[in-house]
This record gives structure tokens, C-alpha cells and sequence, in this order.
């Protein structure tokens, strides 16, 4: 197993360098002046010469890219314009309370999703069959930012059981200490109910977002997979040979069906980490996806080139991770590496 | 004997796009006890429906809407599912066609079989391994502990059979249905699953269905057989008068169209419609050497993942290049019918597919007329004038078919690349439609909506279109019904005799070979294991592996023709 | 070969007898499934508003008027007023053009080059497939719309970059979709056949592989329409490619976004459901068309 995971970073390494050619050509080779970006719209001409010097743009790209290099394996991503904070250190502080929310959203998702794709599949054709394809269909028509601001106008202005959409916490609760950076869990560890009572009460509406929007892939796949599944020979031969329709179901099906789930899962990170940035937008969570909203709107350039490349590499992880997971169900494939 | 199932007046519907479909209907069958019952039937005659109806596992389309279904004295037509889930496995079982896909492919075969156990209380969880591995012993397997902890990709096809059998018959049932068993299955590995079926519930005095569209298969295996033609039965009879005196007209047909030895190829055709013998025409220096094949070598690198796995692998560790063919001679001579046999992984397509210049070959000879052809790129060859010389008949008619061309459009796309442009194409692709026996109507459809014999026949248009010197025909009749294969078989030796071309015809079936051709081939691992005419190979041959293959087909009790 | 050689050997009433299966297929299938003409008609309905919508809109779409801001709907104005009492109502109508536009361009764009590429890959493999293989997994490698974030802020925020952007980001599922259908076809049979008829391996990958292909690259087609709309609302919801006062949808709901909690829906929530019928009317028709392509693949 060692040596299967090993392998298997080894492999993420093309799509590193590529990350990082993609990101260095986005930043420094495509028209415009990068140094007039890096430098800030208010910047006199001197200020763009001396950032230019700074920067090494007046060098030849091979050696541009070299220095780009090198700084990023120092972890130098440069400095935020408005904060005046290294990228880094701005990322590191905000990148839990994303994390925090992504994950929700997608477990979430996940505990609705999944169960109602097998029951859809098993009972084709009924009323619960019928809910999950119009929920699927109807789910991935919904513009994530659209559905977060009718949840806040539903639970916030009209029922008014929702905290106002700002934060992690109400303006009285204060930050349990920070352990894993995920107010839920520090907030338990510290036994403080207060603070987790009042992070749980601003995460529930941007996570209910999320899982809304990844609820329809996830159903859609795991119906389509379970349906596939149920008509094979495999499971013509165990009920063929008596054994129950739950077995059948959950020990012969279910496993099976669970291979292109964890495949989508990777597409449907990919649509979790864009559509944070825009549910951090509504609700004014101090992640990293309203850090690059806001530098974006401010020309502050370096924290975005930070943003896309982090995002990139956490999205790499999180694909090398469900490489792995689905090595550890599917026995065909631990003979290649 | 006292009958173990009796299926009286059984019809089965299912609700289609198009309706309700009977796809069975007032099917009347019985099974004694240790009786070993044959159901044999083309495609669509509802053989299969039948025995998923006993077993009561029709799909949620299907439903069983009149008859009766009694099995050791229970009413089982509308029995509960809880109690039917108690039937399967322990008192009647199934395996099935296509043994890999039958079993879980992420579960190790030892706990599928466990599985089965547990459920029928016949292990508990002391000694569920035992009995499995038991249970993959009486199947013949070598080495049991060790394939118990196998995954069904570790084990090769017959293999798999023997663990779907071992399963099927881990609860001692009464009742074994076998639907297809050995369909895909190489000729000496059917016999061998065939005779460890047969030997097993024997020995148990079990009761069998064979389920087989081989009539072939069924009469040498079974006590009785029912013939099934589209969703009914119309005959039955013990299988040793199957052969001799079948009754009803469909049997007869059935009969006479499959290959058995002693016959000639027009018997294979119905009795009401007589054919005179092919007229051969003079062919011009017929017994010439058309096709020269010296020393040909197909080699494959294997595959050792990705670029880093093979730089992390010590060098000396890189294993030597498998070789598909190696190193073969052969000649096929002008006006001959070469046939090449073997088992699948022989290494008979891959040569087909290099003398055909669709595959380069790695080392070797292709001489054509005198010309090396094997020297000519594959990419480049189809712009050379030799191209019209070779032509090919494929295995699935409806695969060789482009979906979006009409059947003229298919036979004229040979005509379009290589005819001189004053041709009539239309003229032509009739007169070639009528030279296969493809109707005039049918030209204009798309090959949905042409029959498997009509798509077959609209391939064979295609490569006779440039009047080709050499035509390999790949298994083309593998895909087909058998009666229309009679059909099909007897066409080409028409075409053959009237044109005056060379055949390579690459079968693994003996008893096809046996008709059709002059000269046979037998191949094993790449290499040829005897070569000589058709009848001193399959009458006295001298290999061990050639009388094993000869000695696998089913031999039917039959009384000539 | 002339092409009029070709047309003597395919009798007009075969062309016209398939066409008029397939139309009656079409019809069956939209015939059991009424959802699917609805979704016809729904995109009627926006082909219109994107072509007349400057005529049919009552009010101009930027004139403000500051006696009538911030007002509920009413028969004046249908959807009500923004902040600076512009109507909504024509807005929304008027904004059809500007997205319809973004999605069209963007998804031509990526079906001709994401597609050709692909067949490419998958027809002739060896270093083709590996470059193109290479590109989509690097463009993979982002969370996509980070990525058209990046390239968006990169090559500088206008529409026409929404538009590239949008076209880079579903480069790879049309390059592997044309991939690996292309591939399955390589080796089969009518493929083998048309090379024994003499055909060059690009004319088999022109005339036979790709209109093959062509029917799930069309479903491929409808069903990103949807998500590149949303895509390019996401984009200018963040404040990038449209700038306000033009009339977008994304924009619309983002300007509408802070008046929410104060309790005035209307100024977000009618461009935002606007957005979520067309996209919701492309993901329909996508699956209608899938039905009539590929009965097999129906879920």
C-alpha cells in the first residue's frame, strides 16, 4: 500500500508543473502590464518601474520563471495590496473557515444525496424515482449565488430564525481556541456550547447552499450507477442464488455503484471550490474565496494569482485523496500502480 | 422418475415502448427427477425467459401471466418472494452465459460463495471458509485455498465457470438451469465445463436445464430436448431421436442447418429448397501461389504502467515483448479455400488483421502476386492499388456497418475510392446486390433496419465489390443464428465458385471449417501447430493439439444428412 | 470521386425517409416526455427576448428614474424598480441578448476546437493524443471556475475574455467526450472497412467518425449551454467581464443582493430566476436530446 501511495504522488507531479506553467504564464507572459497589476491602480510611474525591477520582469522569461520557482518553494506568493499581509499568511489564517464550509456543505450533500440515489434507483419509477430526477435536473439549473440570497431573504428577513448573513459568528460569541481552525469542532473541544451553538447557526445557511448545489450531481450519479449496477449479471447470479434483496442491494450493489460516485466526487469538488467563492460572497464568510472577490474588485493582483494556485494544489490533494479511496474499494486496480 | 419441475401452459408478458409483448407462450415443460433436459432455440425464441420465470427472476418489465409452476410439489407461479428467495440456491439454481460478468467483480470468489452458505444455513461463521473451499475443490479447482482469496479478474474464463458452478451447486440443489453455459467459451474448455456439469449432478442425481441455441451441444449432453421457436414449444423428444427423426418443420430445418461431421455444405440448407452443388469455374493457373506468408512475427510491448513505475523498475527487469505471432509460414494458392483454426489468443486475428495491411507486422514475409506487400505501411496502403486485391468479411455484420450509410452506400464505398469514374455506381451496386441475394428494396434502408442474414449479406456485397483476388473472412458467421449461417456459408462457396477468388477463413469452429475449406491451419500460442488438407487434418491428425481440438466438439448422435 | 457520383448511389427518398424516422423519433420521444416540448417553447420564448427584447421591453433598460426607485412590483412595472428606479421588468428582457450571446459564442467556440481535438486524440493516438490528453489534464487540474477566475483577472476583465475563458474551462470535457467515443471507433468494424475501401485514415476520421460523433456532441452542446450561462452570471456576480449598468442577469442579482436583507426581493429575484429557466430550459433539452440520440443511455 506504501508503495501504491507513493506512486500515486508521484503521478500528481505532471499535473503540478502544469499548475505551476499555467499559473506563471497567467501571471506574468499574457498581454498587459503585469507590473502596472502587481503595483495597484494608484500607482505613479515610478512605482510601476520600481515593482517592475522588483518583480524581474525586465528579465528574460526563462529566468522569470526560475525565480517564480524559487519564490513559490519559499512559499512567497507575494504581498496583498490591501491588506499588506503576505499572501500566504492571509490564505493560511482564512483557508479553515472555506474549509469548514466546503466540507459541511458536501457531507451534507452526501448523507441527502446518496441514500435518495439508491432508493430512486431500486424502487425506478416511483414517487421517490420522480422527486430525484426533478430534484437532479432542477438542482444543477440553480445559480448557487441565487439560491443563498433566497435562503437568507426565507430564514433571515421572513422567519427570522437565521442569524444575518455576516461571519462565522455572531458578534457576541467570541473564537473558541483554535485546534483544527473549524469553529465546530474547536468550539467542541473546548466544551464552549455558546460558540458552537453560534457557528452552527452561521454555517447551517451557506452549508444548506453548497449542499443544495452539489445535491443534484451527486443524486444524478448515484441513481444512473446504482440503476447500471442492478441490471448485471452479477446481481442476476445472487438473486439466482437466493440471497435477499438487501444483501443483494447494499453488499452486492451498493459497493459497485460506489466506484463512479467517488469518481464524480472529483467533479464535484471542482464545482464546491468555485461555487464558494460566491457563497463566501453572499454571506460575507471570511474565507479564502471572499479574500480573492475582494482583491479582485480592489486590482490587487497577487492575492488572486495566490488564490488560484492554492486552490489548484488543494484541488490536486483532494483528487490524489480520492484516487486512494477508490483503490481501497476496487481490487482491479491495486495490481497496476 | 417423478417430475422435479412441470411448467404447464406458462406465458410471460412484458410491458414494452411498444406494448405488451408475450414473449413466452403456453410453454408446457416438465423435468423428471435426475433427468438432464436440453431447451434449445435461436435467438428470440424465449428459451432463457422461460427458465428466468421458473426461477422467477424476470426483470420488473416481465411478469408471468398465465400457467402454472410446480417444483417438488410447490406452487411457485405465485409463490411469496420470501419464499422463493429460500428456493434459490439451495433447492434450484442457475448459472449463466458470459461467467466473468456473472460474478461480483470486487468481492473475493471464497466469501461469494460464503455468502450463498450463510444465507441457507448450510455454514455458520466457524466453518463458511472450509465448506467454500470446499465447494471450489468439487469443481476441479487446483489449489482452492489460494483461489478463495482470488478476485474474478485473477481467473481465466473457464475458471470463472467452475466458480459460478461451485456457487450455483454449493447448497446441493435439486434443480441446476444452466442458460448458455459454455457460449464464449473455447471448444476445449466447453468440454471440459460440460463434462464437470454432467459428472456433478450425476453423481448427485441432480436435475439439469441446459439452455443452448446449440443443437449440436444439447443432443450430445442431454437425455430430452425441447425445441422453442419464437415464445413456443414445438417439439420434444428424447435427443437421441432429435437427429434422426426430428418431426416438426422448424426442428428439421434446425437439424439440417447445423455443422456435424459427414455431410456436405448444401446439406445444411432446407430440404425444400434443393440447390445444385456450386459449379466450380476454371480458375486461371488455379494451385499457383496467390499469398506467401514467410517467418511472419507480430510482437507487443507489455505493458509496464506508467513512465515513472518503469524508471523506478531496474532495467533488466523489463519483461521481452509478448509475441502475438510468431513466426509463421503459409501460402494460400489462387482458386483455394485456406481455413485457419484455433483457440481465442492463437494469434489467428492478428494475422488476418497483417495480411489484410490493416496491422504491421513486426518481422517477416507477405508476399502478394509476387510483391512483398508486408513492407508497405498499413497508413499507406490504403492509397495503393493492391488494396482492391485484398478484401475482408467481418465477424458482427452489424459492427462493420457504418450506421449513417444506407446499404448501397456501404457496398459502394469500395466502388468510390477505386472504380474508374464512367461507372454506373447504381447499376452496379444492384448488380452486387443481386449476385449476394440482398432484395432491391432493401438497398435504400440503414442497417437498423436490416436483419442480421440481410446485414451479413450487405458485407459480403462490399468485399466482393472490386472482384478481389484474396477475401479473408473473419468468424463471419460467429455472430449469426445457425440457420442463417447454413444460408450464409453456402452463399460464399456460390460466390467463391462463381468468382473464382481465394479464402482465408479464420473460424474456431471445426465442423464450419470441415465444410467450407481445402486446406486448414491450426493454431496455438502464436505458431502453427499442423497445417494440410482439410480432410487429412480432420481425419487423421497428427498433432496432439489438433485431435484434442477435434475430440472437444460436441459430437451429436447423428445418421448423416 | 465527385460528389454527385455519391449522390447517385444514395436515392433522395432514403435521405428524406431517414430524416422523417428521425422526426418522428423526435416526436415520440417528445410525445412521452411533455416536459421536453415545454422546454421547446421556454426556449422559444428567450430566442425571442434575446433577438426583439429592445423592442418588446416597455421601459428603457438604463433610464433611471429617481421618483420611482425601490418599487414592488406593480401593473407598471411588472417586476418593480431597482435603487435607482430603473425597470426591472425590461432589464431582464433586454439581458437575455448579452447571456444568450456569451453561452452560444463560448460553447461554438469549445465544440469546434474541444472537439476536433478530441477526435483527433482518440483517432489517431501516439503524440496527438498525448498533447491534447495533456492540456485537458492540466486545465483539470484547477477547480474550473477558479480557473476562469484567474484567466478572466489575467487577461483582463471584458466580455470577450468571459467568453475564452468560459471555452477553456469546457475544453476538456469536449476533448474527452470526442476522445474517447473516437477511440471505441477506431478499431471497429465499419472503421476497419472504409480502409479496406481505400478511404485515408483522415478521410475516415472526417466523413465517418464524425458524424458518428456529432449527435452526443450536440447533447454535450445543450447541456453546457447551461452551465456556461451560469458560469459567465457567477463571473459578473463577482464583479467581473459585464460592468454594470449594463443589463446582465448575474449582475442584476449581485446589485439586488444587498437590498435582501432589508426585504426588497424583487431586484434579485427576478434575474435570478430568470437565469435558473434558461439554464434549467437548456438542461431539458439536453436531456430530450439525449433520449432521442441514445435511448440506451436514458437515466
Amino acid at each position: 500500500m506504501l508503495k501504491v501511495l507513493f506512486g500515486r504522488i508521484l503521478t500528481t507531479i505532471p499535473a503540478l508543473i502544469g499548475v505551476v506553467v499555467v499559473s506563471f504564464l497567467l501571471t506574468r507572459v499574457l498581454p498587459g502590464d503585469t507590473a502596472a497589476y502587481f503595483a495597484g491602480p494608484a500607482a505613479t510611474p515610478q512605482a510601476i518601474e520600481e515593482v517592475k525591477k522588483k518583480l524581474g520582469l525586465d528579465r528574460p522569461l526563462p529566468e522569470q520563471f526560475r525565480r517564480y520557482v524559487v519564490d513559490l518553494s519559499h512559499g512567497d506568493l507575494g504581498q496583498s495590496l490591501t491588506t499588506g499581509q503576505p499572501v500566504v499568511a492571509d490564505l493560511k489564517a482564512r483557508l479553515p473557515a472555506s474549509a469548514e464550509l466546503t466540507l459541511f456543505g458536501l457531507i451534507l450533500s452526501l448523507l441527502i444525496a446518496v441514500p435518495l440515489g439508491i432508493l430512486a434507483a431500486v424502487k425506478q419509477g416511483s414517487f421517490i424515482d420522480h422527486a430525484c430526477r426533478a430534484i437532479a435536473t432542477a438542482g444543477v439549473s440553480l445559480p448557487v449565488f441565487f439560491t443563498g440570497l433566497l435562503l437568507v431573504y426565507l430564514f433571515y428577513f421572513i422567519w427570522q430564525i437565521s442569524p444575518a448573513p455576516l461571519g462565522r459568528l455572531d458578534v457576541f460569541a467570541s473564537a473558541p481556541p483554535t485546534v483544527t481552525g473549524f469553529y465546530l469542532i474547536d468550539s467542541l473541544l473546548a466544551r464552549d456550547w455558546e460558540a458552537f451553538r453560534s457557528s452552527l447557526a452561521q454555517l447551517a445557511l451557506p452549508g444548506i447552499t453548497l449542499a443544495i448545489f452539489s445535491l443534484a450531481p451527486i443524486a444524478r450519479i448515484t441513481r444512473a450507477s446504482m440503476l447500471a449496477v442492478l441490471s448485471m449479471d452479477f446481481v442476476r447470479t445472487a438473486r439466482a442464488s437466493g440471497l435477499p434483496a438487501r444483501k443483494v442491494v447494499m453488499t452486492y450493489a451498493f459497493r459497485n455503484a460506489m466506484l463512479p460516485v467517488i469518481t464524480t466526487l472529483g467533479m464535484v469538488f471542482s464545482f464546491l471550490l468555485g461555487a464558494n467563492v460566491l457563497v463566501e460572497k453572499v454571506f460575507a464568510w471570511p474565507g479564502v474565496g471572499s479574500y480573492a472577490v475582494e482583491a479582485l474588485i480592489a486590482s490587487d493582483f497577487a492575492p488572486v494569482q495566490g488564490f488560484v494556485l492554492a486552490m489548484a494544489i488543494l484541488y490536486i490533494a483532494l483528487n490524489l485523496m480520492i484516487d486512494l479511496s477508490y483503490r481501497l474499494i476496487d481490487p482491479r486496480l491495486e495490481s497496476t500502480t | 422418475m417423478s417430475a422435479l419441475l412441470d411448467v404447464s401452459g406458462l406465458t410471460v408478458e412484458f410491458a414494452t415502448r411498444r406494448g405488451i409483448v408475450k414473449a413466452v407462450r403456453q410453454v408446457d415443460i416438465t423435468v423428471a427427477k435426475g433427468e438432464t433436459l436440453g431447451i434449445v432455440g435461436e435467438s428470440g425464441s424465449g428459451k432463457s425467459v422461460t427458465s428466468y420465470a421458473v426461477m422467477r427472476i424476470l426483470d420488473r418489465a416481465g411478469r408471468i401471466a398465465e400457467g402454472a409452476i410446480s417444483f417438488s410439489g410447490l406452487e411457485l407461479q405465485d409463490a411469496p418472494e420470501s419464499q422463493m428467495v429460500d428456493l434459490r440456491g439451495r433447492e434450484m439454481s442457475m448459472i449463466f452465459q458470459n461467467p466473468r460478468a456473472a460474478l461480483n467483480p470486487i468481492r473475493r470468489v471464497g466469501e461469494q460463495i460464503e455468502d450463498v452458505l450463510r444465507q441457507h444455513a448450510q455454514a455458520g461463521s466457524a466453518d463458511a471458509r472450509e465448506k467454500a473451499i470446499d465447494a471450489l475443490r468439487q469443481v476441479r479447482i487446483s489449489r482452492p485455498e489460494e483461489r478463495y482469496r482470488a478476485y474474478p479478474f485473477e481467473l481465466s474464463g473457464g475458471m470463472c465457470q467452475r466458480v459460478v458452478i461451485a456457487l450455483a451447486l454449493a447448497c446441493r440443489p435439486k434443480l441446476l438451469i444452466a442458460d448458455e453455459p459454455t457460449t464464449g467459451l473455447d471448444v476445449t474448455t466447453q468440454k471440459a465445463v460440460m463434462d464437470l456439469i454432467v459428472e456433478l449432478t450425476r453423481e448427485r442425481g441432480m436435475s439439469t436445464i441446459l439452455i443452448t441455441h446449440d443443437l449440436g451441444l444439447a443432443a450430445t449432453y442431454c437425455d430430452r430436448v425441447v425445441v422453442m421457436e419464437k415464445g413456443e414449444v414445438v417439439e420434444s423428444a428424447p435427443a437421441a431421436e432429435i437427429f434422426s427423426a426430428p418431426k416438426h418443420p422448424y426442428t428439421r430445418k434446425l437439424v439440417r442447418a447445423t455443422p456435424r461431421p459427414g455431410i456436405a455444405l448444401r446439406d445444411l440448407l432446407p430440404d425444400d429448397r434443393p440447390a445444385p452443388p456450386p459449379q466450380s469455374a476454371p480458375v486461371a493457373d488455379a494451385g499457383a501461389p496467390l499469398l506467401t506468408v514467410s517467418g511472419l512475427v507480430k510482437e507487443y510491448p507489455r505493458e509496464n504502467g506508467n513512465i515513472i513505475s518503469r524508471l523506478l523498475r531496474p532495467a533488466q527487469a523489463q519483461e521481452a515483448p509478448f509475441r502475438a505471432v510468431d513466426g509463421i509460414s503459409f501460402e494460400v494458392r489462387r482458386g483455394e479455400s485456406v481455413g485457419l483454426v484455433g483457440e481465442s489468443g492463437c494469434g489467428k486475428s492478428t494475422t488476418s488483421m497483417m495480411l489484410m495491411r490493416l496491422l504491421d507486422p513486426t518481422e517477416g514475409m507477405i508476399t502478394f502476386d509476387g510483391e512483398n506487400i508486408g513492407a508497405i505501411p498499413a497508413k499507406e496502403f490504403a492509397r495503393n492499388p493492391m488494396r482492391s486485391r485484398i478484401q475482408m468479411v467481418f465477424q458482427d455484420p452489424t459492427d462493420s456497418l457504418n450506421p449513417r450509410y444506407t446499404a448501397a452506400r456501404a457496398i459502394a464505398d469500395p466502388l468510390l475510392r477505386f472504380a474508374n469514374h464512367g461507372l454506373n455506381l447504381r447499376s452496379r451496386v444492384e448488380e452486387l446486390a443481386q449476385l449476394v441475394g440482398l432484395p432491391l428494396e432493401l438497398l435504400d434502408r440503414f442497417p437498423h433496419q436490416l436483419s442480421g442474414g440481410q446485414k451479413a449479406r450487405v458485407g459480403i456485397a462490399r468485399a466482393m465489390a472490386l472482384e478481389p483476388d484474396l477475401v479473408v473472412l473473419d468468424e463471419p458467421t460467429a455472430a449469426l443464428d445457425v440457420s442463417v449461417q447454413a444460408v450464409v456459408l453456402n452463399l460464399l462457396a456460390d460466390l467463391k465458385a462463381k468468382l473464382g477468388m481465394s479464402y482465408l477463413f479464420v473460424s474456431h469452429d471445426l465442423h464450419v471449417v470441415r465444410l467450407v475449406c481445402d486446406r486448414v491451419i491450426v493454431m496455438r500460442g502464436g505458431r502453427i501447430v499442423e497445417q494440410g488438407s482439410a480432410e487429412q487434418v480432420l481425419e487423421a491428425p497428427k498433432a496432439d493439439y489438433t485431435r484434442e481440438l477435434i475430440a472437444a466438439a460436441p459430437h451429436p448422435p447423428v445418421q448423416g444428412g | 470521386m465527385s460528389a454527385a457520383q455519391e449522390g447517385a448511389v444514395v436515392r433522395a427518398p432514403s435521405r428524406l425517409s431517414g430524416l422523417l424516422a428521425t422526426l418522428g423519433h423526435a416526436r415520440y420521444v417528445i410525445g412521452g416526455n411533455p416536459v421536453t416540448g415545454f422546454a421547446f417553447i421556454l426556449l422559444g420564448i428567450l430566442v425571442i427576448c434575446a433577438i426583439f427584447g429592445p423592442w418588446i421591453a416597455p421601459f428603457d433598460p438604463l433610464a433611471s428614474d429617481t421618483m420611482a426607485k425601490l418599487q414592488p412590483p406593480t401593473w407598471r412595472h411588472w417586476f418593480g424598480t431597482d435603487a435607482l428606479g430603473r425597470d426591472i421588468f425590461s432589464r431582464v428582457i433586454v439581458a437575455a441578448r448579452l447571456d444568450l450571446t456569451i453561452a452560444v459564442t463560448s460553447v461554438a467556440l469549445v465544440f469546434a476546437f474541444g472537439g476536433l481535438a478530441g477526435i483527433a486524440a482518440g483517432f489517431f493516438g501516439g503524440w496527438t493524443d498525448r498533447i491534447v490528453g495533456r492540456i485537458a489534464d492540466t486545465i483539470m487540474a484547477f477547480p474550473l471556475f477558479v480557473l476562469a477566475m484567474g484567466i478572466v483577472a489575467a487577461l483582463g476583465n471584458t466580455v470577450t475574455n468571459i467568453v475564452i475563458a468560459t471555452a477553456i474551462i469546457n475544453f476538456p470535457l469536449y476533448a474527452r467526450i470526442a476522445r474517447s467515443e473516437a477511440s471505441v471507433r477506431r478499431e471497429a468494424g465499419y472503421v476497419m472497412a472504409a480502409r479496406l475501401s481505400g478511404n485515408s485514415e483522415w478521410r475516415i476520421a472526417l466523413t465517418t467518425i464524425m458524424p458518428n460523433i456529432l449527435p452526443i456532441m450536440m447533447v454535450q452542446m445543450s447541456l453546457t449551454m447551461g452551465y456556461a450561462i451560469l458560469n459567465a452570471a457567477g463571473l459578473s456576480f463577482i464583479g467581473l467581464g459585464v460592468r454594470p449598468p449594463t443589463p446582465e442577469w448575474g449582475i442584476m442579482v449581485a446589485e439586488g443582493a444587498g437590498s435582501i436583507i432589508s426585504g426588497e426581493w424583487w431586484i434579485a429575484l427576478f434575474p435570478g430566476l430568470a437565469l435558473m429557466l434558461a439554464v434549467f430550459c437548456f438542461n431539458l433539452i439536453g436531456d430530450g436530446l439525449r433520449d432521442i440520440v441514445d435511448p440506451q443511455r436514458r437515466t
